[in-house]
Parts: structure tokens; sequence; C-alpha cells
């Protein structure tokens, strides 16, 4: 065990890398963050931004084509990248689960969920089937599904979206991991539904005390439950802090972008202004900050030089070349 | 008549069931089960449920992509549709000397010059457009199929047209659809719609399937082609917040029934159904102070099967007011004052 | 509170950064053209353009295709260099030469030999020697190779016209029709097929005789119009299912209902949307029949059934080998290697069609 086991989770410098027949496909481009145990974090990003293979490579469960090119992820101070597949194995079914955004394709349709929950109980803890049965229906208590007894008997078919979801947190609670990512957990559902499911993560949170990382492209979702939030463009970091931060005191150019661009809740007939252009070719990443053929404010330094990660405040940090530009303005009004 | 007149859609007792074969026996399933509304000319009727609700059955139904089961359909004046059946004060069906409905005159119209006057823009924009036409054949087709064009050049000139209403690069013509992002292909997909300059324009769900940078730019574009063309909208959605944004008025689908229509304001300063009060409180509103501070009316349980409808209203499996008088009879829509309409026994 | 946030703000900053290395213009907003720059547009390509790209990076379908070529170029070619026809019995000076029977590759019969050594003229060597009636095997294997990939591929041609037509009604319409038209492919393809092909080729034998004398049909022989018609009857339903199959997974694509929904008709649905989405799927198999066409064709004459003398194919050619073949082994090998070759380059460029034009395999 590492020393600074303060943190749960360490990326240092991740980079991911998918190489297509088009060239190599650069989607996580230099990640690092801290997690601490029975914190919540929120990964927000649109589609491409590189959030969900920050999920994956953590987890090492990247597609055939893709590859953690360098970086560290280590888990209480270790570097998990080093660890051969059974390491790996261990980790994934004991310190850190995962659910994903479509619960019908994470469960096998021609089992029972009760035969796949036990199963994953017997893979990963020393109990006998029978204890096994018994956990398992407590799990499922654990998560609300309502007569657990016959649900096991179930296929997962025959289970509602919301109830599927519910199954897969179960599964991914078997043996009480350190650390739980949620996919776009509920992007599949119905809002009703979905408020459900989040009022269910924070419960859970509350009783096992386990670290959650929220990945999600909905600004509302991860408004009320996270204790920092990253916003992601184009496989890096824009910004990062508390909600409150993000939501509130906006440093990045996209971010102050995104909040324009969804309506809001106490002014609903103002008009909406978008970001213009198309979102990001992975293929061919700009030079400079990746958000900048889409910037308003683009600035000459914005099209040649990635902008360094700066502190705002002292729970918020930015990388947008603004911050920087009003700052040498200022420098410079005050030279005679 | 004249109460007609001010209305360019009016649905009457609109039914869409769908036969199901279960082992022997063939059940309808109700999606859309004697719904009403009407569409006034360049406004925006938000039309929002949970999935399985019928919404996307309705705008279909609607554009008559399928054959409605029972109902009317009135669009400009014309009857486009109509099963027969009368209804009286109350909404029952009044019954001839046969104990069975008694029917008035049939109608059922050939849609094709309708075509012209109401369209449909389709939710994925992946799927909605034909991988192996360039955008230019995309837009034209309905030039084509209609007959509205002279020559080639009128056409081109015509698609080009279009291309920049909704903004898109007219060098990008020769292009095929899959080489453009999800947000340029729901352009497409508008202008296409656009192409035969129609009144009443179907929206099912443009832009959930569109990232939220992006979701901006089309609801931005929807609102002023509507300012520019005086087209109506049935935005049909379930994302609350957006569909708030864009609808002069919103109705509430719960499995196939309506629950709630009023004005977009008031349907949102003053919920009256239990569901659309649920709903509301269940939408995450991007800003931590009010999320922090709403304390959400968390429903219970699932939406039940379609197939299983409960009697009376559908809704009151997870209704917390629900009565006897609920499983005994689906309420009727009755005005609350200002034309907010409710269907619910208690509230 | 505003001015103590920026002044705070400031603070931060002016630890982290050193300012002095910005030049004053780096902080001016960039024009539109610069932007634009970076955001391009990925090389506009079509379907077909970038199926090419990926068949080209397949080296075992570009192996196939040169080989196919060259079959087909060498059974172009061949007949108009060789002097020698199919039928014809080998004489030299206008004289029958019997010694010429059963003569290995490269050999000349006693004839020719003493005929070159009078006239000093070469003859055209017997590259494959000859068969037991003095025929040239060169040209009958060419000739055989000829019948042999017609009747693949006009079999394939027939198949996927019927199998096309009867597809895709089936599958656009659906309902009623389709149960019907599927119940009848299911009847079909309860008959066991090699059985019904055996009877029918003799059945048909007698009935296409007297219809096709002294049409340009008769040279081709009853049998191998009778493998065609067999091949149209049984071969289609396969491509029928497969192809309504594509049409049913299509014709749900909201593309299909916006095009409905412009008011768009059937039969342009069906050309301009349908069709055109499942043409890979289309040509893949089409291009996967040719060689299974072959085959059969190739034991059907193998089993007497095929083409009539003289003209011949690949399989009767291999069949009329295995009276000699303890002491002329290589009359079998050489056809059946021909078939091989052939049929083994069409199914790895098949195989590499689906892999570089099938989205669904990716």
């Amino acid at each position: 065990m590492g020393e600074d086991s303060k943190y749960i989770l360490e990326l240092n410098d991740l980079h991911t890398s998918f190489f297509t027949e088009n060239g190599e496909v650069q989607a996580v481009n230099g990640i690092s963050f801290t997690l601490e145990p029975g914190k919540t974090l929120g990964i927000v990003g649109e589609s491409g931004s590189g959030k969900s293979v920050t999920a994956y490579s953590i987890m090492q469960i990247l597609a055939e084509t893709g590859k953690i090119t360098s970086g560290e992820v280590k888990f209480h101070g270790e570097d998990i990248t080093k660890w051969n597949s059974r390491q790996m194995q261990k980790f994934r079914g004991e310190k850190c689960s995962i659910i994903f955004q479509d619960p019908m394709t994470s469960l096998n349709p021609v089992f029972t969920v009760g035969s796949q929950l036990v199963e994953a109980i017997l893979l990963h803890t020393d109990k006998d089937k029978k204890q096994a049965r018994e956990r398992a229906i407590e799990i499922l208590t654990l998560v609300g599904v309502n007569e657990p007894e016959s649900r096991l008997k179930q296929y997962p078919h025959e289970l509602s979206g919301g109830m599927r979801q519910r199954v897969m947190i179960a599964m991914a609670l078997v043996c009480e991991p350190d650390i739980l990512i949620a996919d776009e957990p509920t992007t599949a559902l119905d809002v009703t539904i979905q408020a459900q499911i989040l009022e269910l993560m924070q419960e859970l949170q509350e009783k096992l005390g386990m670290a959650i990382i929220m990945v999600t492209h909905d600004l509302g979702v991860i408004a009320s439950m996270c204790d920092e939030i990253l916003v992601m463009y184009g496989g890096r970091v824009c910004e990062r802090g508390t909600a409150d931060d993000i939501f509130y005191r906006p440093a990045h150019e996209y971010t102050k972008g995104l909040l324009r661009s969804i309506p809001k809740a106490d002014n609903m007939n103002e008009k909406l202004v978008p970001i213009g252009g198309t979102p990001i070719n992975l293929l061919q990443m700009p030079a400079g900050c990746a958000f900048c053929p889409r910037c308003d404010a683009a600035m000459k330094i914005c099209l040649r030089e990635k902008p360094e990660e700066l502190r705002v405040s002292d729970t918020h940090l930015a990388s947008c070349w603004m911050n920087i530009k009003e700052i040498y303005e200022a420098q410079e009004g005050e030279r005679p | 008549m004249s109460d007609n007149e001010k209305y360019l859609l009016k649905v009457n007792h609109l039914k869409q069931y769908f036969p199901v074969r279960q082992g022997f026996k063939t059940i309808p399933l109700k999606a859309v089960d004697d719904i009403s509304f009407a569409v006034k000319p360049g406004e925006t009727l938000g039309l929002v449920g949970e999935s399985g609700c019928g919404k996307t059955t309705v705008g279909r139904t609607l554009l008559r992509l399928y054959q409605p089961t029972a109902g009317r359909i009135e669009f400009n004046g014309d009857v486009l549709f109509d099963s027969g059946e009368q209804y009286d004060e109350k909404g029952k069906v009044v019954l001839g000397a046969d104990g069975k409905p008694a029917l008035g005159k049939k109608v059922d119209v050939n849609m094709l010059p309708y075509r012209k006057q109401m369209q449909m823009v389709f939710q994925d924009p992946y799927s909605s457009l034909n991988p192996r036409m360039t955008v230019e054949d995309i837009i034209g087709e309905p030039l084509d199929v209609h007959n509205l064009y002279e020559n080639r050049n009128e056409r081109r000139e015509k698609i080009l047209g279009l291309m920049e209403l909704v903004g898109l690069n007219a060098e990008h013509a020769m292009r095929y659809a899959h080489e453009f992002s999800g947000g340029q292909r729901q352009r497409i997909g508008i202008a296409r719609a656009l192409a035969v300059n129609p009144k009443f324009i179907v929206c099912d769900e443009p832009v959930s399937a569109l990232d939220v940078s992006i979701q901006a730019q089309v609801v931005n574009m929807f609102e002023e082609l509507q300012e520019k063309l005086g087209v109506a909208y049935l935005f049909i959605a379930h994302d609350l917040l957006i569909v708030h944004h864009i609808s002069d008025r919103i109705a509430v689908m719960y499995l196939g029934k309506m629950m709630e229509l009023a004005d977009a304001d008031e349907l949102n300063n003053n919920p009256i159904h239990p569901y659309t009060l649920s709903l509301l409180s269940a939408v995450p509103i991007p800003d931590p102070e009010t999320a922090r501070k709403s304390k959400r009316i968390i429903l219970e349980g699932d939406v039940p099967s379609p197939l299983k409808m409960p009697t009376g209203c559908p809704f009151r499996t997870r209704c917390r007011y629900a009565t006897d008088q609920c499983a005994a009879e689906m309420p009727q829509l009755t005005d609350r004052g200002n034309g907010h309409m409710v269907a619910c026994w208690n509230k | 509170m505003q001015e103590n946030q920026g002044l705070k703000k400031k603070q931060f900053f002016s630890a982290q950064v050193d300012l002095s290395k910005f030049k004053g213009n780096d902080f001016e907003k960039a024009t539109e053209d610069e932007k634009k720059q970076q955001d391009v547009m990925g090389e506009s390509t079509t379907f077909f353009k970038d199926g090419m790209r990926r068949l080209r990076k397949n080296p075992l379908a570009m192996g196939s295709i040169v080989v196919l070529v060259l079959i087909i170029a060498t059974i172009i070619i061949a007949p108009m260099i060789v002097p020698y026809k199919y039928s014809e019995i080998i004489s030299v000076n206008g004289i029958r030469d019997k010694s010429a029977a059963n003569l290995g590759p490269f050999e000349y019969s006693k004839l020719e030999t003493q005929y070159m050594e009078e006239t000093g003229e070469k003859l055209f060597p017997h590259i494959f020697g000859t068969d037991s009636l003095s025929r040239d095997y060169f040209i009958r294997v060419i000739y055989g190779t000829r019948v042999s990939l017609s009747v693949g591929i006009v079999a394939s041609i027939m198949v996927l016209i019927i199998g096309l037509l009867y597809g895709s009604i089936s599958g656009y319409f659906g309902g009623t029709i389709d149960l019907v038209m599927m119940r009848i492919v299911d009847i079909i393809y309860s008959l066991p097929d090699m059985l019904i092909i055996i009877l029918l080729s003799v059945v048909l034998n007698e009935t296409i005789k007297p219809l096709i004398e002294g049409t340009v049909l008769q040279s081709l022989g009853t049998n191998m119009i009778s493998i065609f018609i067999v091949f149209g009857l049984l071969y289609w339903v396969s491509m029928a299912r497969l192809i309504r199959g594509q049409i049913l997974t299509i014709k749900n694509n909201e593309y299909v209902l916006a095009a409905r929904c412009i008011g768009t008709k059937n039969g342009r649905i069906l050309r301009r949307h349908i069709l055109p989405n499942c043409l890979s799927v289309i040509i893949i198999t089409t291009a996967l029949q040719v060689p299974s066409a072959i085959f059969t064709e190739s034991y059907l004459s193998f089993l007497g059934l095929g083409v009539s003398a003289p003209l011949t194919s690949l399989g009767s050619l291999a069949n009329d080998a295995r009276a000699g073949m303890q002491s002329y082994p290589l009359r079998l090998v050489i056809p059946a290697i021909a078939i091989c070759l052939i049929v083994l380059a069409l199914n790895l460029l098949g195989d590499g069609l689906r892999d570089a034009f099938d989205s669904k395999l990716k």
C-alpha cells in the first residue's frame, strides 16, 4: 500500500487510444483526478468527450482496439495498469464495479436473475450455494426490489427497465466494492424511474460508504449528486470543481456555453444560446485547445497551444486561456 | 363551425390499437386510447410522457402512417378520417337501437395531397436518413414525389435554398448522410420535412438523440423556422425542460391516455394531475441550489404493461390519491379554468 | 464581493503563471478563417469507395481476384491461340491420327513427329496431352472451364432474379402474402434437393428435347438446360429467404417511414430505399452462389447428368477420366484442380466482399 492512501483512486495523466483503420483516435488525452473514499465524482461531457473511455480504462475493459498508452491508475497508491489479468479480475469483482447504460445488454438473457447473481457471489466469495442465495435475496432487498425471492426465478427480459437496472446495481454490489462506476446509469430510463435509481444510489452510498464515479451527459443528474465534477471535452478535462463552482462560477468557455444552451428552470422563455459548430472529430484533433473551433471567444493562442490547468479558487480548476487573458490585461493596464 | 376554424388540426376520440398475438389469442395493445386535442395554426403543442405511453404513436397515426382504429382527424377544415362513432356531452359513445354504437358517416381520404401540408421530423438522425442517398436526393425526394419543380435547375435551386434555410453548407449537397454529425443530420431531416412547405410538422423527439450543446442549436432552429414560416408543431419529447421551453401548450400522456393539457407555464407552475406533479418533480434540474432544495416525489413501482392495463384510470396503481372510483371508470378531461384540462377524479 | 473574488482570482493566477512569456497578440481574437482551418470535415467517401478500400487491403480476396482474372483471360484467349477444337480428333494432313490417343503432356504422336520431321514445321504441342479419343486435352479443359463458369454465373443470376422478386414482395408487403409465400418456400425447402435434381433432369431431358430442336439452345444440350431450370426452381429459396429477412429489417428503419410520410409510392420505396440498402448482401450472396452452382453442375456432370457430348464441363471431364484413372491419373487431377481453384477463389472473394461491404460483420 502506498503512502498517500488518502485517495482511493488516483489517475495521473492517463492517455487511452483506439487504433482504428483510419488512424489513432486519442479518446482520452491526459486526464488526472483523485477520488477520496465515500465521495462522488461526476464526469460530464458530450459523446466523444472520452468520459466513458476514462471509466473503461480504470476497469481495463476497453475494446480490443483500445489501449492505455501512458499514465497511471493508482488504487490505494498502487498502479493497477501494471497488474496482470488475474489481479485485474479480482479488482473488477471485489474492489471496483461498473454499471452500464443499458441493463438489458449487460445481463445474460438466457439465465435467470438468480443464477447470475448467485454465480457472481460464488465467484467472489467463499460462500456455499445456500448462503449465496440468501445473500442474493439480501442484496436485492437492499436495492429495493420487491418480492426478491420470486424475482430470482425470473429472466432479465421479464423485468422492466428500472427493475433491471436495480438488478445490475445489485450485481455490482455483491462484494461491497470500494468504488462504483456508473456509466450513464439512467440515460435509458424514464424520468420517474431515473429519480428512483438516483435516490437509490445515494441511499446505498450512505449505507455502504463506497465512492461513486458518475459518468453522464446530463447536467441535471450531476447537479445534486456530486462532491466534485469534471467537465470533459475532446478527451481532456476542461474544468473541475464543486457543483457550485461549475454551475455558478464556470471558468471555461465550454462550460459557460453548455450552461447557456440548456433551458433555465426559472426563465423558460428566454432564448437559448447554443454552442455553434459540430462536435469534435477525434481523428483530427486541433493543435491547441480542443474546444477552440467552436469557441466564440477563441484567441490566437488557443489555436496554437493547449491551455494549462490553473487554480481559480481552492476547489476550482480550469484550463482556459481566457482566465490568463484577464490577468494579462490587468497587468498590462497597471503598467505605466 | 366558427370554433373549428380556429384550429389547424383537431383530433377527437382517437384510438389506435395494435393486435398482439399471445399464444393463440390476439389481444389489442391500446397504444392510444381515446384522446382528443387540437392544434392552432402556428402554435407548438408539446406532448410529453414516458416511453411506451403512446406519444410517438399519436404522431404517426395523425400522419396516417398507421390506420387509426377509431376516432376523427380533422385538418384545416377537412375531415381526413372518421370512423363514424358519435359521442355525447360526457364523452360516452352514443348507442343505437341495437345496443351497438350508432355509426355516422365514415371518412377515409387519400392522404397524398395532405402530405404536402403535414410532415414529420424523426427521432433518430442516424436511421431516419437513407445511407445510400446524397443530401440532395434526400431533400429532393418530396419535391420529386409531389412534382414541385419544372426542371432540374429549379429542383437544385429549391434544394440549396432549403439547405441554407436550415443552416447547412450548400457545398455539402453531394455528400452522403453518414458523413455528417448528428445535429447536421437532424437539419437534413428538417429540410426534407420543409421541402413541401407544410403547415404542420410532427416533431417526434427530434433532439433527444443529440448532444446537449447541439440540442440548443436545433431547438433554436425550430423556433426560428416557426417565426419565419408560421408552421405549427406537435413537439413530442420526454425531456420536460426542452418541451416547456419550446411549447405554447403541453399535453401529458400516460399509458395511451391524456392526463393533463394546459398552457406551458400554467402546467409548470400549477400542475394538477398527480402524475404531472411527480413527473415534474422527477426532472433533474441543472442547478445545484434548486436541486438541493427541491423534494422529489418519487413514484413507487413501474409503469404497468399496456397489455395488462389497469381498469379505469391507468395511473391509479401508482397514484397515492387512488380511490375505488378510479378503478371503476376513467375520468374525462375537464376544464379547470383558462383551458387547463385535467383528467382526474380527486384533484 | 465581486471585487474580492476578482482579487483572490488574481492572486491565485499570478502565483501560477509566468505572464512574461506571452506576447500581446496572443490574446487577440482568432478570426473565423483561422478557426475553420481547425474544423475540417473529413474527405468525402461513398459507401462503395470505402468498401473497395477495405477490399484492397484483404490479401486473400485480392489474390482470388488475380486468380480469377487469369483463369478468365486464359479461357477467352487460349482457344484463339491453340489450333485444336474441343470436339476435334487430331489429324495430320487430313488423316485421322489414331496413334494420338492417350498422349502425355507435351508429347507428339508418331504421325505428328513424322510430319514435323518431313516438313520442318513445328506443330502446336498438346499441353495436357490427349484423351482416349485423340482429342487435345488442354482445349477440352479450357472449354470445360468455360462451360462450368458460365453455368455457375447464369444459374446464380437466375437464382438472384427469382429470389429477389419473390423475397422483396414477400418481405415488403408482409402479412398474409408473406405467410403464404414463405410456406411455399418451406415446402420447397423440405424436398430432398439432390433427388429432385436427378429426377427433374431425367424428366426434363425428355420434355425439352422436341422444344429446342433446331434452335441455338440445341448445342447446349438438354441436360444443360435442365440444369438451369433445376437451379431456377430449387435454389432460389435460400436467396428469397435472405432477401426477405433483409427487407424486413430495412423496412423498419425510420427512413422508410419518412419516405411513406412524404407520400412516396411502394415501388419507389422498394427501388430507392430498400433495395439499395440490401445490395451489398445481395452481391455477396450471389458471389457465394456461383461456386456452389459450379459444384452442383460438376457433380451432376460426374453422375452423367451434365452437358451432352461432345461439349464438356469440368465435371464431365473428371467423369470421363474415371475409366482410365489407374493409367492416366493426370486427366482426373487437372479438372479437379481447376474446380478447386475456381471454387476456392470465388469463395474467398465472396468472404472478402462480405468483410468489406457488410457493416454488420465489422
